[in-house]
């Protein structure tokens, strides 16, 4: 259950596949265009409700409510094993802390 | 009555949204069918490059330092024949406000935009412009919205777009983000309606006079560090703004004898409107994608006329790979000392190949870094590419296939920028500027398509089989 004003992510569909008359290639063409964001939650809901927030910019927004106190968890990665490579070969060829 | 939102109908009204969300009319500088005066339209801006140097100086842009890169140089030169390898230095835009070059084009769109009274301001971009227009309107007190293209149909975000989006959200914007698809510009035009913000477009006079002063700072730096002017300046090209701009600036400090070179990855068979192809990418900008489209078609931006018009300036495009980036991203840190978005150094990567042509007494100057951050940094990136089954391996770059592997060089020696045919992208701007247009081009007009193409009239005729 997500509270009034909570901070929240709302996702709704701007225009269905069967609507983009856009030049597409046929991949694209399938998808429906969604769309995300963010605001205040204007009125207690469950995760699934078609919901109104008030935006950072005060816009009223309305669609389907997908998560309450939404955060990042982009990162840097998992470990790549080629980068420690480059390192150690260009500090090899640059002879870094002197000719062994 | 309220005005119907649906997609033809605000579509139609595009011209309207257009001209009250820029506070300028692009009318009054169209010519003919297909000319217009470009001069007149930089001009309107009312701004010189003095009050666009103050405007950035208020706001934390501009006068950033001009690195020597004295490794990467040194390690170029062990590749080039005796007597070889230009100094290489980097501008370290960075250092501006928000992380990129990007401030400069926002400082001066937002301050416009504040001048004229608007409360707010919008950009649809999925780059560092994002952050920059947030940054911007967070020193100017203005409200900011950003509409990124963000995510597949499976709800998959770039990493690099991901961070962008924080980063924006961290700088007190709101960000609406969407699936693949141009549609977007309709969500843009849609909202820009709605609240009657101005349009921060990357492409507005505004935005690429910012520029100018990147390729001024450049000239003046190197005269004083120096005592001459840049040999070449290597500049990365995605939509245009900093070939341009950083171009005018160079001619407006009067460096007459320096070359402009154009650089972006090549992503040559991936579609920049496909859902599937979308997250093949591991970089999303400073490539080919936008890069081409752009130079050989200025207008079909968001706002009726681009001031960003790389071929008017640009003495070569040279093209680079998403591997060799990635290594040079790496050589940066580690040779240089500094950390910076991979994005960025796609100049960098086709510099280190170009000062392998010049004398060693040369300058080459690479026009930008960027920020780096949790995504936007080769390790997510890479990572990221693994996981969308792109094969990550070292070899030699010209085994590179966009959206099949990324080819780190085996060696710093493999790392080649190759030459783009410039002469087909200016035949392919000439054609399908004449062709939109549908008319017989006058005189006026081929002298125009002449000055949009750094060409004479004989070679725009030749073009058009005149």
């Amino acid at each position: 259950m997500a509270k009034k004003g909570d901070w929240v992510r709302i996702h709704s569909v701007v225009l269905k596949a069967d609507e983009r008359t856009a030049k597409l290639p046929e991949d694209t063409q399938k998808c429906d265009l969604e769309m995300w964001t963010k605001g205040f939650l204007q009125e207690d809901a469950e995760i699934g409700d078609v919901v109104t927030v008030k935006t950072a910019c005060n816009r009223l927004e309305k669609g389907t409510l997908i998560d309450d106190n939404p955060y990042y968890t982009h990162s840097y990665g998992v470990f790549v094993p080629e980068i420690i490579e480059i390192d150690k070969q260009l500090r090899e060829i640059m002879q870094f802390g002197g000719e062994e | 009555m309220a005005l119907a939102k649906d997609y033809a109908s605000v579509m139609g009204r595009n011209n309207e949204i257009m001209k009250d969300a820029l506070g300028l009319d692009y009318a009054e500088f169209e010519k003919s069918p297909i000319a217009f005066d470009y001069d007149a339209l930089m001009k309107s801006t009312g701004y010189t490059l003095e009050e666009i140097e103050r405007i950035q100086g208020l706001h934390g842009v501009g006068n950033t330092p001009l690195l020597e890169l004295r490794n990467i140089t040194k390690l170029a030169r062990k590749y080039a024949k005796p007597g070889y390898g230009a100094r290489i230095f980097v501008k370290d835009e960075s250092c501006n406000a928000s992380g990129s070059f990007k401030d400069r084009r926002a400082a001066c769109a937002v301050a416009h935009a504040k001048k004229l009274g608007y409360k707010g301001v919008m950009a649809a971009t999925s780059g560092n412009y994002g952050a920059a227009v947030a940054s911007q309107a967070a020193m100017q007190g203005l409200n900011c919205i950003i509409v990124q293209e963000c995510y597949d149909s499976h709800g998959v975000g770039q990493p690099e777009i991901v961070e962008k989006a924080r980063k924006c959200e961290a700088l007190g914007a709101e960000v609406i983000q969407l699936t693949v698809g141009p549609e977007l510009f309709y969500t843009f035009l849609s909202v820009l309606e709605d609240t009657g913000y101005f349009n921060a477009s990357l492409y507005s006079p505004f935005g690429i006079a910012g520029v100018e002063t990147l390729g001024y700072e450049i000239a003046m730096q190197c005269r004083e560090k120096l005592g001459k002017d840049p040999d070449m300046v290597v500049c990365t090209n995605a939509g245009g703004g900093m070939v341009t701009g950083t171009a005018r600036g160079l001619i407006k400090a009067g460096c007459t004898d320096t070359k402009v070179v154009a650089a972006s990855i090549d992503l040559t068979g991936l579609s920049m409107a496909s859902d599937v192809d979308f997250n093949k990418k591991s970089c999303t900008t400073g490539h080919t994608g936008f890069g081409v489209p752009y130079a050989t078609d200025p207008d079909h931006s968001d706002v009726p006329r681009s001031a960003a018009r790389p071929l008017r300036y640009m003495d070569r495009y040279t093209t680079t790979t998403q591997g060799e980036v990635m290594y040079m991203t790496e050589m940066l840190a580690n040779l240089e000392g500094i950390e910076r978005g991979p994005a960025g150094n796609t100049a960098l990567a086709c510099a280190f190949s170009l000062a392998q042509e010049l004398p060693e007494d040369a300058v080459l100057v690479v026009s930008e870094t960027e920020y780096t951050g949790a995504g936007k940094h080769i390790q997510p990136q890479l990572a990221f590419a693994k996981e969308n089954g792109i094969e990550v391996r070292f070899g030699d770059p010209s085994e590179d296939k966009p959206g099949t592997n990324v080819i780190l060089p085996s060696n710093p020696g493999l790392i080649k920028c190759k030459d783009a045919d410039l002469k087909h992208f200016k035949e392919s701007l000439i054609k399908k500027s004449v062709k939109k247009a549908g008319v017989e081009p006058t005189e006026a007009d081929l002298e125009f398509l002449a000055e949009e193409v750094k060409e004479d009239v004989a070679f725009v005729k030749a073009a058009l089989g005149l």
